[in-house]
């Protein structure tokens, strides 16, 4: 399958596929972050992931369709508002639905995946209903269209060096509060042991919702950087809700480094594999791939020794 | 056997309720077009009552039912779809012979994976062997390693993920998205005419009640008894001597079975399969049958299965909007308020007042009206 392309080409072919791959992996890596919170950290299967980034989406397109009608002379910044309205639309969501119904749920696991499950199936026919069965797509201000050539046969588009800065910044600040600032502290406290948490004056249940809250509204984020590079449909999210499970998993499910590795090896091998082959096979032979390596390696990639 | 009584009373009744509304009510009472509906409704009832084994006595979840339950309905549907396109149905086509979407796909012989399939016996080995087996092959590699719960849940969802996506990208091999349409006839049987979906229906039913002989068999030993063990403390189980492992693929395995027997009887009865009935979405629904008739009743599933169909069909008829609204919420509410389901439901509040009817008529003569007047209100 090489043998028709000569090494430069291939050499820029690898580049390019691989950036093409970094975009996807910021995708990825901002789903992935805000499970890796609710998954890794809360134990809770959060089917309604997807959900919550495409509430993002839509609120990123409705910013940029108000920004159109009434703001055109702030368009190009329109961005940044909507991304922090993603946040905060997709987070409160995220509160409310851990008020009503996750904090019962807590001791079934499995459960909150059936339940879940159903909250997502709401939401789904939710935006159907609101916005409209057909996709839609924001339309991106001037400065970011176009690509940046670096050499002749390589160029990189700029929305996806955009998203990729988004991503690493948003990366550095959640590890930060995550392990440096009081209230990360106590959220991995109360993960570790909920009642001996609550017996230090730890209020367990005002972290729990705001941790399920941070997480869904970092998802809110992932709709806002998932506009930049595909369009928005009711269903969007139910496509990316597996893929980021096994990313989450394959990354051993409470580190948010593996989160990183495994969302970076995981849409490298895919999109590389898709220039030399379907794109469903590419995405068979990576998902295959990773539930072979699960089967021999369960606990992840980084996996914490924990005794249970 | 442990038990000197194959079932027990309550559950007699609840196999002569199933009987008598499946064997005799149904059919007397509904044309051709509805018993069939019911025979898909009932494909997913082998599911059910698969996934009441595995998930209800087991406590291992698997999201990826689909999988099975699509592998059986293919190998059904290849062996039918051969028969489908013999030499004479399919002049037309640049290579005749060979199924119609090999053809648009400019694949010009029969590959070799499909040659078997022109065997019956065959057919019908692969039907019970290729979901068994696959199951053996994912249980061993996941129960072996002691990964189950949540991650056993996610990893049969990313297979069913890959099944879905292999069929619709392999189109010359599968028929890809459409799936395989236009299945005409069984060993020169036509399956498409009326007289013919009325047997197939009572063909389904038959093999429903025997793969319900089986897990009240398998519930009813000392199997069933350590499955539900298990599930409830499983490192005692372990340290007991028991290979935790080796039942857990058992009831996996024992689950993909029912359930491709189930896809089997959908390609029959249905007359086309599809990767629809596969994939992601498919397979929760599956569980959500389960939960809704009650996870841990095998009687409750197959309702379970029947009722939501029938509620699918007659809302999506009428409010297609508010389908997906009314399942949500009711799995939610499923969830959180009743977690044994339906069955569940029956043995909290109408089980008693039967009970107490008996009781009463057998005893007391004269308390009998009283209780009557409290029993009717619950119906």
């Amino acid at each position: 399958m090489f043998g028709d392309y000569s090494l430069g080409d291939l050499g820029s072919i690898f580049v390019m596929q691989g950036f093409a791959g970094l975009i996807l992996f910021s995708v990825y890596v901002l789903m992935a972050l805000g499970l890796a919170i609710i998954f890794g950290q809360m134990g809770v299967i959060n089917m309604a992931h997807g959900e919550f980034m495409i509430l993002g989406a839509y609120v990123t397109w409705m910013t940029s369709n108000l920004f159109q009608a009434y703001l055109p002379g702030l368009f190009s910044g329109y961005f940044f508002l909507a991304m922090i309205l993603a946040f905060v639309a997709s987070g409160a969501l995220g509160m409310l639905v851990e008020w009503a119904l996750i904090r019962h749920l807590y001791k079934r696991p499995l459960d909150t995946l059936l339940a879940t499950w159903g909250l997502s199936l709401m939401l789904q026919q939710a935006y159907r209903s609101v916005f409209g069965a057909r996709e839609v797509g924001v339309e991106l201000p001037q400065w970011m269209l176009g690509s940046l050539h670096v050499t002749e046969s390589i160029e990189v588009p700029i929305n996806g060096v955009f998203v990729m800065c988004l991503t690493v910044l948003i990366t550095i600040s959640v590890a930060y509060v995550m392990y440096k600032s009081r209230w990360g502290r106590q959220v991995r406290a109360v993960v570790q042991n909920r009642i001996m948490a609550g017996a230090v004056g730890i209020n367990t249940e005002k972290v729990d919702r705001y941790t399920f809250g941070l997480g869904c509204g970092i998802a809110g984020i992932a709709g806002s950087a998932f506009t930049m590079i595909g369009s928005t449909g009711p269903t969007s999210g139910q496509l990316y809700i597996v893929d980021t499970f096994l990313v989450v998993v394959f990354g051993g499910a409470a580190s948010l480094l593996g989160t990183i590795a495994s969302a970076f090896s995981i849409s490298q091998t895919q999109s590389t594999l898709e220039f030399f082959m379907s794109g469903s096979m590419a995405k068979v032979l990576t998902l295959l791939a990773v539930v072979g390596i699960l089967m021999l390696r369960p606990q992840g990639l980084f996996a914490l020794k924990v005794r249970k | 056997m442990i038990n000197s009584r194959f079932f027990n009373r309550s559950e007699l009744m609840g196999f002569i309720a199933l009987a008598a509304v499946l064997f005799v009510i149904l059919p007397l009472s509904l044309d051709v077009f509805r018993l069939n509906l019911v025979a898909k409704y009932l494909t997913y009832a082998f599911v059910a009552l698969g996934l009441v084994l595995c998930w209800g006595y087991g406590g291992i979840l698997s999201l990826g039912q689909g999988v099975f339950f699509g592998l059986g309905g293919y190998c059904m549907a290849m062996f039918l779809k051969l028969e489908a396109s013999s030499v004479e149905n399919t002049k037309i086509q640049s290579t005749p012979g060979i199924p119609d979407f090999m053809d648009w796909n400019q694949i010009t012989s029969l590959p070799l994976f499909w040659q078997p399939f022109h065997s019956l016996t065959f057919t019908i080995l692969a039907i019970i062997l290729v979901p068994g087996v696959f199951a053996l092959i994912i249980g061993t590699a996941m129960f072996k390693r002691r990964v189950g719960g949540t991650y056993f849940a996610i990893i049969t969802q990313a297979v069913a993920a890959i099944l879905t996506i292999l069929i619709v990208g392999q189109q010359g091999y599968t028929g890809g998205i459409n799936g395989m349409t236009d299945l005409r006839t069984l060993r020169g049987w036509d399956i498409r005419p009326d007289h013919a979906k009325v047997i197939l229906y009572f063909v389904e039913v038959v093999l429903l009640f025997a793969c319900i002989g089986i897990a009240q068999f398998i519930r009813l030993t000392k199997l069933g008894r350590i499955l539900v063990a298990m599930r409830e403390q499983e490192d005692r189980v372990r340290f007991s001597g028991y290979s935790v492992a080796n039942f857990k693929i058992f009831a996996f395995c024992m689950a993909a079975v029912f359930a491709a027997i189930g896809g089997a009887m959908f390609a029959l009865n249905v007359g086309f399969m599809s990767p629809s009935f596969v994939g992601i979405v498919p397979s929760i629904e599956m569980v959500i049958y389960t939960a809704v008739g009650g996870r841990m009743s095998i009687f409750g599933a197959i309702w379970g299965a029947i009722l939501v169909n029938f509620a699918k069909t007659s809302l999506s008829e009428s409010f297609p909007q508010l389908w997906l609204f009314g399942l949500g919420a009711l799995f939610i509410a499923v969830v959180l308020a009743f977690p044994n389901g339906l069955s569940g439901l029956w043995a909290d509040y109408v089980q008693p007042r039967i009970d107490r009817l008996f009781a009463s008529r057998k005893s007391k003569p004269d308390w009998k009206d009283n209780s009557v007047a409290d029993g009717a209100p619950a119906e």
